[in-house]
Parts: C-alpha cells; sequence; structure tokens
C-alpha cells in the first residue's frame, strides 16, 4: 500500500531532527571551520584555505603521506576481515543446531563478543596473544611458531584480524540465521520431492533469502572496520612502527594527540565524505532490491 | 531448518574459538599476579579474590561502572522516545524530504566517531555539561538514534495500517493511539531497539573518554590505570575486565529469545 502524503509528520520526526542535528551539525561545522585554519597554540588561528586539503591528497607532504598510507592499510583491511567473515558467518549459521535449548545457549554465545566493551576485547587479546602470559602466544612460541605481535608487523596484522573475526562474526552469523529462520519449511520439501542436492538448495534458496540481511551485514561490517579504533589501538598501539595504524588511529594522532586541529578537522572531512559515498552506494542498492523485490510479490 | 553435514564440530569449534580468550581473562582475573608473571598454569592454583575486592571496595573503581551504567541507561531512554514518533511517521507517511532525512540520520551512525570527538569536546565544554553523563548520552546519540529509528521503522511498517484507521475512527486522539495501542503492538521491537541501544553505549569508549575527566569517568577508561610504574596489574586488569562482560552476558540472557529476529532488525 502507498503511504499518504503528509506534511504534519514533520512535527513527529522532529525531536529527532533536533537531537542529531545538535550532536551531528554543530560538530561538524567547528570542523569546517578549523579545516580551513592553522594554529600554533594559545588559541591564535591563521586561516589557510584550502591549503590543508592540497596537503592532504599529495602523497609527497607528511600529512598526505600518512593519510594515503593508513587509507590504504584500512581499506586492506576492511577487504580481509569481509572476505573471512561473510563466508564464515554464512557457515556458522548453517550450522546452528535445529532445535531444543542448544540453539539458546548457541545464540547466547554467539552475542557474547559483541557485547563486550572495545577497550576490552584489546585487553582480551592483548593478554591471550602475550608469549609470556597469554595462552595463544604461550603455545605459538612452544610449538616453533616465533610469534609476537609487539615487534613483528605480520604478527600484529594477524593479531587484528583474528581478534576482529573473533568480535564480529557472530553478527554475520546472527543477521544470517535470522534470515534462514524465515525459510518456510515447505519450500525444502519441494526441493527435497525434486531431488535438488545440499548445493542446489543453498543456491536457489537459502542465499536468495538472506541476501538482504546479507547486505545489512556487509554494510556494517565495512563501516565499523573502516572506522576501527579502540581494540587495534589497545592491542598495537598502531604498530610496530605504523603497521597497524588505521585512518581513525591517525586521526586521533593528530587531532589529540599533537593538537594539530586545522590538519585533523580536514582529514575528518575528507574521511567522512569517503564514508558518506559508500553509504550512499549501499544505500541505493538497499532501496532498489527492497522495491525489486516488492514488484517480484506483487507479480506473484 | 536445513543443515550442513559436520555442522556439530564447526559449530563447536568455532564455539571454543569465542570462548577460549574469554576463559583466559576469568581465568587470570582468580590468579595472583605471582601466579600470572612466574608460571603458566591453565586453571588458578592459588585461587584469589583480591582483585575483586580491590574494585568492590574502592570507590574510584566501583563508581566507574555506576557512572557507565547511568550514560548508558540515559542514552536509550532519549534514543528510543525520539526514535518512536519519527519511525511512526517515516513508516506511514511521505513528507518534504522524507527519503533524504532518513539517508542523513543513517550517514550519521555511519559517522566515525574520532571525527567527532574534538567537536564534541569543545561543545559540551562550552554548554557545561563537559564531565557529566548527560554529555555521554547525548554524544551517543549520534550513532543510537538513526539506529533506533532504523530498527523500529521496520518493526511499525510490520503493524498494518488498518489498526491505525479503526483506532482513530473509535475516537482515539493521536497521542492516545500511540500510547495505549501502538507502543503495546511494537513492545518486543522496542525491547530489540532497546538491545542494541544498550549495545552500542555499553562498548563505545573513544567519545565516553574524551568528554569525562573526573566526575563521570567510565569503567573502560578508568581500567588504563593499571599500567604503573611498578608494570602492570594484569590479575586488576582482568577482573575489571570481566566485570565488564557481565552486564552485557545479563542483557543477552534476558532477550536470547529475541536475538535472532532482532539481528534482523525486524526486517527479514
Amino acid at each position: 500500500m502507498d503511504k499518504t502524503i503528509n506534511q504534519k509528520a514533520w512535527f513527529l520526526v522532529l525531536p529527532v531532527f533536533l537531537v542529531v542535528a545538535f550532536s551531528a551539525v554543530l560538530p561538524l561545522m567547528t570542523v569546517v571551520n578549523y579545516s580551513m585554519q592553522d594554529t600554533f597554540g594559545n588559541n591564535q588561528f591563521f586561516w589557510n584555505g584550502v591549503g590543508w586539503f592540497k596537503e592532504l591528497l599529495d602523497p609527497s607532504t607528511d600529512l598526505g603521506g600518512r593519510f594515503l598510507a593508513s587509507l590504504g592499510r584500512n581499506l586492506f583491511f576492511s577487504l580481509v576481515i569481509l572476505a573471512i567473515e561473510v563466508p564464515l558467518g554464512i557457515v556458522i549459521a548453517l550450522s546452528m543446531p535445529r532445535q531444543g535449548w542448544t540453539v539458546a545457549a548457541c545464540l547466547v554465545i554467539l552475542a557474547l563478543p559483541l557485547l563486550i566493551p572495545w577497550n576490552v576485547v584489546g585487553t582480551i587479546w592483548q593478554i591471550f596473544g602475550r608469549p609470556d602470559i597469554g595462552l595463544m602466544g604461550y603455545v605459538l612460541n612452544h610449538i616453533g611458531i616465533d610469534y609476537n605481535y609487539v615487534s613483528n608487523d605480520i604478527d600484529a596484522w594477524v593479531t587484528v584480524i583474528v581478534m576482529d573475526v573473533w568480535h564480529w562474526t557472530s553478527l554475520v552469523a546472527l543477521l544470517c540465521y535470522a534470515g534462514l529462520k524465515s525459510i518456510p519449511e515447505a519450500y525444502y520439501q519441494a526441493a527435497q520431492i525434486d531431488g535438488a542436492s545440499r548445493w542446489a538448495v543453498f543456491k536457489a534458496i537459502q542465499l536468495p533469502k538472506m541476501n538482504r540481511v546479507l547486505l545489512i551485514a556487509v554494510l556494517l561490517r565495512f563501516m565499523d572496520s573502516f572506522m576501527i579504533y579502540t581494540e587495534p589501538f589497545v592491542v598495537t598501539g598502531g604498530g610496530p612502527g605504523n603497521s597497524t595504524t588505521f585512518v581513525s588511529i591517525e586521526l586521533v594522532k593528530i587531532a589529540l594527540g599533537q593538537f594539530d586541529l586545522g590538519k585533523a578537522a580536514a582529514l575528518s572531512l575528507v574521511y567522512n565524505l569517503i564514508i558518506l559515498i559508500v553509504c550512499w552506494i549501499f544505500y541505493t542498492v538497499m532501496t532498489n532490491a527492497g522495491t525489486e523485490r516488492k514488484h517480484q510479490e506483487g507479480a506473484v | 531448518m536445513h543443515s550442513i553435514p559436520g555442522r556439530r564440530v564447526i559449530m563447536a569449534l568455532f564455539l571454543i574459538f569465542l570462548l577460549l580468550p574469554i576463559y583466559w581473562l576469568v581465568n587470570m582475573s582468580f590468579k595472583t599476579n605471582a601466579e600470572i608473571v612466574s608460571t603458566m598454569t591453565l586453571w588458578p592454583h592459588t585461587p584469589t579474590l583480591q582483585h575483586y575486592r580491590r574494585i568492590f571496595t574502592d570507590e574510584s573503581w566501583y563508581s566507574g561502572y555506576i557512572n557507565s551504567l547511568e550514560y548508558v541507561v540515559l542514552n536509550t531512554i532519549i534514543s528510543i522516545s525520539v526514535a518512536l514518533p519519527a519511525a511512526y511517521a517515516f513508516s506511514r507517511y511521505r513528507f518534504l524530504g522524507d527519503k533524504h532525512l532518513f539517508f542523513w540520520l543513517l550517514s550519521n551512525r555511519m559517522a566515525p566517531a574520532a571525527v567527532y570527538a574534538l567537536p564534541f569536546f569543545n561543545l559540551y565544554s562550552a554548554i557545561g555539561l563537559f564531565d557529566t553523563p548527560w554529555a555521554v548520552a547525548l554524544a551517543h546519540c549520534i550513532f543510537n538514534v538513526p539506529l533506533a529509528v532504523w530498527i523500529l521503522e521496520g518493526f511499525v511498517s510490520g503493524v498494518p495500517r488498518e489498526i491505525d484507521e479503526t483506532a482513530f475512527l473509535d475516537g482515539y486522539s493521536f497521542p492516545r493511539f500511540f500510547i495505549k495501542i501502538l507502543v503495546p503492538l511494537i513492545a518486543s521491537g522496542i525491547g530489540v531497539a532497546a538491545f542494541f541501544c544498550f549495545m552500542f553505549s555499553w562498548v563505545e569508549l573513544l567519545l565516553a573518554r574524551t568528554l569525562t575527566s573526573v566526575q563521570a569517568k567510565p569503567i573502560a577508561a578508568i581500567m588504563t590505570r593499571t599500567v604503573s610504574a611498578a608494570g602492570m596489574d594484569w590479575g586488576l586488569l582482568a577482573a575489571a575486565g570481566v566485570l565488564t562482560i557481565i552486564p552485557g552476558a545479563l542483557v543477552i540472557w534476558f532477550v536470547r529469545n529475541y536475538i535472532a529476529s532482532g539481528f534482523a532488525l525486524g526486517r527479514v
């Protein structure tokens, strides 16, 4: 059914608009203001125009080099964890028990990592991976693998990725499980009568039903991994060297560490713009998928 | 529901992978620091409660938990109460700029906290809310309000429109219809939205830490104090970590029957 046009609905949306405008638009305006200026402390500001933006996009400068390097690392990180978490999440969702108390038990354990504060997630893996007091680090070193996330780049990366898989695969799995649960038993019976193989059932019935939730999962995981800050910061502090310094870590370093407000603000705006574009693409794809589905259902 | 071969093994392995690091943290929280540093033991050989005792008797420690819970609860209440009418509007009506507004809201859910840390600090200092639970609760609205609107919109759309029309024909005023009929109908949706607001506010640290200094400091920020000149107090850190997991675990236990549908955000 089509929605009715009613401009008075704005009154219902007004509280949300005010709250979000207060906490999003006001601060963003400060950021825009800072991004055009330079400061040498003492609250003295100098006009710098688009200088910071030029520097930001030029890899030969210090600021640009740092930004583009951290952006590259972050994109690589996001792609790696999506490539691991999405298939793994689907497999876990398909492995859920069918009924009985084990369902609730599995769900509770799966959801557990999602509700642990992010810095505690970092602490857990910081401890778990240490060669001296952590189980994982200790065992790895004793079976002959030289593992130390503090001094070795690759070990640090592996730790951060395994930590993210540990932390967030459950989200993908729970979303997929919800999608699977909505499939009526009759579909499977029909497939059985047709003699469909396990793979055919997955491809023709389960995957299409999970389409929408998978899209949500990919969107959420991409965004959150693109803004990741706390967990790698606690575990590696962005190191060794700069090897696990992602965009947010770089930004906080510049803003709160060096108090370089102009540079930080310019970086913030570009960072926000990238996220906005990706978000918009996903949103369009999702609403299109939604209307397409409605058309299909209407046709049936 | 059809499952895949070897599912029990896969599930068991994954659950062990999830639980092992948590077990290690719990294990460490019951050990003395001497035992942690000197030997590798799979369970505490000289179990002690000293770290927990320290947290529960030292005000600077346990007040952190109270501060955290305070802003989380505040944030959940604000988010749900402003999101409910908006969710209804988005679900039922078309109005000028509705799609743009919805996208703008969602884009805020995706905005990196690091971008807002410094401006928030300036803003809340200027209006005198710095270092109060209100500052953190309001700041967390930036990602929780859009999420709550999104989730609730899905649940409101699940309520047939005939119910609204019948209620209005029966002479219900809009506020009365909203509270007496709509809210009870989407109670589980409100529960799910509250769960998510609780979750994201509870796990966020960057903004919470930036916006507080002494009075309203969250537990997650207090935990960093375990690093001292004498080295790390690993046992205390582990005990504090375990205590931050408990509220989340309790919340999950209460909503366990809704988890699956909840994570689909009411729109499968």
